[in-house]
């Protein structure tokens, strides 16, 4: 079978599952609608890998083919195939989309055992992996925008997915609107694209896009920004973030497969495919990496104040993302693309182990209430100890081969992109912080009295269902989260996922060694050979320098957190009180949500009420009951010839053919 | 005399009857002023038998006479049994069917 | 002669006419319908049309008078309050049978059809003899004359069925017959009862009850 045939069964998998799933929930027990989900899933990584193997077989210009359905619409110039493009960008996509997504189906069906929506969330979470693989398979813009929006809307039901709490349901609009927003300049990209261009499909855009294209030209430049608001929205990038923190209502294998490994990485794919655009767009390429490092850097300030676990966690991944784009942005595609696929690896890794130890607090996310879980669920704590080390790029794991490729290619291309790397450094020492704090409050120490009443009895603590935000009480019916809890330790299937991204973590690495082995970025080169960018390479002996600048930071950063949270726990409190206004800032999160509040949320409803009054009563209200009203009047007027009287209609009779013979009598003249 | 004026006759007659539904409120009165309009009609196709020279409207005219004597049977039928359940033999009070 | 003859019907037409519409009494209706029928045969007697002159005298005021005859004595002169209902009417009334005579009228008259103007052609003494009519009825007309006695018969079966002999659960406006069959029969006259003691006595029950009407 050819590279394509393989990729079309990659898409139809998950979708066969999904719709199995979600159409015979009545009839398929639980636990098979589990395993039905995780296997649709892992057939179709076992088909990614055959598209891998496939594409492996032929020369390495070569990897790149589309294939199309059929044509579902042509009109006016206007041609638009359901078609996919597999090449090694995607393929690179849809191996770490459907591998990491069937470790975390694994890791669901212990997670999530006791949910009455069992059915419910493999068929959403399956749908959201067809999604996804739709998106970075689309070979056409209008393909891509579908995937887009399936994503986001997938995103949505499963951030809702306990839909009788509040918080999850305004979480799952917050999270919605925004994506749309991005949505619009997705689409509006799109609309100027084929304007310009003349087509939707990727060969014969990026074909024809550096003819028709001065460098800096102000359409080509429209076109990059408003593709970058669609992959800020989906990305989380600073305007466009506040979404994300709100979205750890949903379950956490959501957060970790939709808000860590997938859906976010959408927007630094994005930017790597069209990349023929942005080297056409300097200025937009340009706000893009500053985009990126402001993220960087602001959100890893905010990690450092959060107390709420699941919530810390996703500010690192807004963080790391910073990275993504900075990299893809600056021109480091295949560096930007390593660190997407090992940041896969040890942000869902991370995710997994706050599930563990959440549900070991009864479903508390609280870090202040969280101690000495070393000793509890010695498992667990370790794959959070190796997560964590992959995160602060700790040398050798993954993360410190991948984070470091892209400051070594900024530093590289020189000028501010130096200077970018600088804060890429900073951020880098943020990230070892901030890590290793959650790490130093919740593992060592005097085991709070969840973990003790575990460590005792070999038991969960049954707590009272609550809502962790607003601490309200909760039953355990269906829209809300199932009665028993499950940790890695009692759990197979959770244990297994685990460690299997432990091994990726640690290991992944290994493919893209400076100097040694090129294994992924030999792969992935061929398919930006395009671009002038991508031919920066810098010198073996600077990547080992940076790697060693990067090593020195990370184990400084461990170092500094093991002392302010572990040696000396005084220490913060009095940084937090000479430095309260910085304190402030961060806790509530640089004032973001209630800038976005103040600035469009409040206007936006102004005007809707405005246009309430004004417009819809006095126009839109005033036609429809108008029309009715004139309507109901001449009804009520024709209605007095229905009097009932014989005689009446007798009159009527005559009068008619009186009126008649008059009119015949005047013709006939 | 010419067929003019069996023609005119006719029509005064047939107006006469028109009139008379129009204004009378009793079920047997109005079906009288109905046999007026159909004998009307009757004169007038018989006059205009003679002036075509034609018997075919004097057979049109008896036919005419055999649905108005069932229509008669029929409005008489329906009046004895309106009488019998005692309602009022006032078209005017009989009007339910309204809208 | 002929005029006088045509002068002196057509004032009993009308006269009759006018009795019919204007009396207040139903029979003196019926009476100067009489009058107006026997009119109207006369002028078809002047227009040739002997046969149907005698089946006007036979057929209206033979069998259809004596009907009316007949249902206004069951039923009585009632008298017809003076109070209009429906606004207008008396007014519009005879102004609408006024125009209605003037457009036909003005239709005749003015008529570019010139044989309205004469006499009509010289027919022989057959014209209008049962003979004639009678073949024309069975040669040409053979269906309409098979169909028109389908509609007697029709209207016979109608009259009867409508005009029949109540019982006494027909009595009442419809809700009150819908009110009454709510209810079981109360009595020991009750069909059910009526036949359950029967059955039990074995005696044979009659189908119905025929002792009202």
């Amino acid at each position: 079978m050819s590279a394509t045939s393989w990729a079309w069964l990659v898409l139809l998998l998950p979708l066969l599952g999904s719709l199995v799933v979600s159409l015979g929930f009545r009839a398929i027990p639980a636990r098979a609608a589990g395993v039905l989900g995780t296997a649709s899933v892992g057939l179709a990584f076992a088909a990614a890998v055959a598209v891998l193997v496939s594409l492996l077989g032929e020369e390495p210009e070569a990897r790149h083919h589309a294939s199309s359905l059929y044509e579902y619409a042509s009109a006016g110039g206007l041609e638009v195939e359901l078609g996919i493009y597999v090449d090694q960008l995607s393929t690179l996509m849809i191996l770490v989309v459907s591998g990491v997504s069937t470790l975390i189906h694994l890791y669901s069906l212990g997670y999530m055992r006791s949910d009455e929506g069992y059915h419910r969330f493999f068929s959403y979470l399956n749908f959201f992996v067809f999604s996804m693989l739709l998106l970075v398979l689309a070979g056409n813009f209008v393909l891509l925008i579908v995937g887009w929006a399936f994503v986001g809307f997938a995103s949505y039901a499963l951030i809702s997915f306990w839909y009788r709490r509040t918080t999850a349901t305004r979480a799952g609009m917050k999270a919605f609107v925004i994506n749309v927003v991005g949505d619009i300049g997705l689409v509006l990209a799109a609309f100027l694209i084929f304007q310009q261009l003349g087509s939707f499909e990727y060969g014969a855009v990026f074909e024809r896009a550096p003819e028709a294209f001065e460098r800096g030209e102000w359409t080509v430049t429209a076109i990059c920004l408003l593709l970058l608001l669609g992959a800020f929205a989906k990305s989380a990038q600073i305007p466009f973030h506040t979404w994300l923190p709100d979205a750890m209502e949903g379950p956490t294998p959501v957060s970790s497969l939709i808000h860590a490994a997938t859906m976010v990485t959408a927007g630094v794919y994005l930017i790597a495919r069209t990349n023929v655009l942005f080297y056409l767009a300097p200025t937009a390429a340009d706000i893009a990496a500053f985009a990126g490092l402001a993220t960087l850097l602001v959100a890893g300030t905010i990690a450092l104040a959060m107390t709420d676990l699941k919530r810390a966690i996703a500010y690192s991944t807004m963080s790391q993302i910073g990275y993504m784009i900075m990299g893809v942005a600056i021109g480091a595609y295949s560096a930007g693309l390593f660190h997407l696929m090992t940041h896969a690896f040890f942000k869902a890794l991370l995710f997994m182990t706050a599930g563990s130890i959440i549900s070991a607090m009864a479903n508390r996310q609280d870090i202040d209430r969280m101690s000495g879980f070393w000793r509890a669920m010695r498992f667990t704590s370790i794959m959070f100890v190796i997560g964590g080390l992959a995160l602060a790029a700790f040398p050798l794991t993954s993360g410190f081969f991948s984070k470091d490729s892209i400051l070594a290619f900024a530093e590289a291309r020189g000028g501010i992109y130096f200077w970018m790397a600088i804060g890429g450094y900073v951020g880098a020492l943020l990230t070892a912080l901030y890590t290793f704090r959650l790490i130093f409050r919740v593992l060592p120490g005097k085991p709070c009295a969840e973990a003790q009443h575990l460590i005792d009895t070999g038991e969960l603590y049954h707590g009272e269902p609550q809502n962790p935000a607003s601490g309200e009480r909760e039953d355990t019916e269906v829209g809300f989260p199932g009665a028993e809890h499950q940790i890695a330790e009692h759990s197979k299937p959770m244990a297994v996922a685990m460690a299997a991204l432990a091994a990726g973590a640690l290991l992944a690495g290994l493919v893209q060694v400076p100097g040694v082995t090129n294994v992924l970025f030999g792969f992935l080169e061929p398919a930006f050979h395009d671009s002038p960018l991508a031919a920066i390479h810098p010198s073996v002996a600077h990547e080992w320098r940076g790697l060693a600048i990067g090593a020195v930071i990370s184990v400084g950063g461990i170092g500094l957190a093991w002392l302010l949270w572990g040696a000396r726990p005084q220490l913060p409190a009095a940084f937090r009180a000479r430095l309260r206004p910085v304190y402030l800032l961060a806790v509530d999160k640089w004032y973001f949500d209630e800038a976005i509040d103040l600035l469009v949320v409040r206007p936006a409803l102004a005007i809707g009420r405005f246009a309430d009054r004004s417009f819809e009563r006095l126009v839109v209200d005033g036609i429809v009951s108008g029309t009715a009203e004139t309507v109901r009047g001449a009804g009520g007027i024709v209605r007095l010839v229905q009097s009932g009287f014989v005689r009446g209609y007798a009159l009527l009779v005559i009068a008619g053919f009186a009126g008649l013979a008059l009119y015949f009598l005047i013709v006939s003249q | 005399m010419s067929i003019e004026w069996y023609i005119v006759l006719s029509s005064l007659l047939f107006a006469t009857g028109a009139v008379g539904i129009l204004i009378r409120r009793s079920p047997v009165v109005i079906l009288l002023c109905l046999e007026l309009m159909l004998n009307a009609g009757n004169l007038a196709l018989i006059a205009f038998s003679r002036m075509l020279g034609n018997e075919e409207g004097q057979v049109f005219a008896l036919v005419v006479m055999v649905v108005a004597a069932c229509e008669v049977v029929v409005g008489l039928g329906l009046i004895v049994a309106i009488f019998r359940r005692r309602l009022p033999l006032d078209v005017d009070a009989l009007r339910e069917l309204r809208g | 002669m002929v005029p006088v003859l045509f002068f002196g019907a057509a004032l009993g037409a009308l006269g009759g006419a006018v009795g019919v519409i204007a009396t207040r009494n139903p029979f003196y209706g019926v009476l100067a319908l009489i009058v107006h029928l026997v009119s109207l045969a006369v002028l078809f007697l002047l227009l040739s049309a002997a046969f149907l002159a005698a089946a006007q005298v036979v057929v209206y005021a033979g069998a259809v008078i004596v009907l009316y005859v007949f249902v206004v004595a069951y039923i009585g002169g009632g008298e017809e309050s003076a109070w209009e209902p429906i606004p207008g009417q008396r007014l519009l009334a005879p102004l609408l049978g006024l125009a209605l005579l003037v457009e036909l009228a003005i239709a005749v008259l003015a008529s570019s059809l010139l044989a309205l103007g004469t006499d009509g052609p010289d027919v022989g003494p057959g014209f209008g003899d049962p003979a004639s009519i009678g073949t024309l009825l069975l040669e040409k007309f053979l269906i309409p004359f098979e169909a028109s006695s389908i509609l007697l018969l029709l209207a016979a079966v109608g009259a009867v069925v409508l005009a029949g002999r109540r019982r006494d659960g027909d009595a009442g406006t419809p809700s009150e017959r819908f009110a009454r069959e709510e209810r079981p029969p109360s009595g020991d006259s009750s069909p059910t009862q009526h036949r359950r003691v029967a059955s039990e006595e074995g005696v044979p029950v009659a189908p119905s009850r025929g002792t009202t009407s």
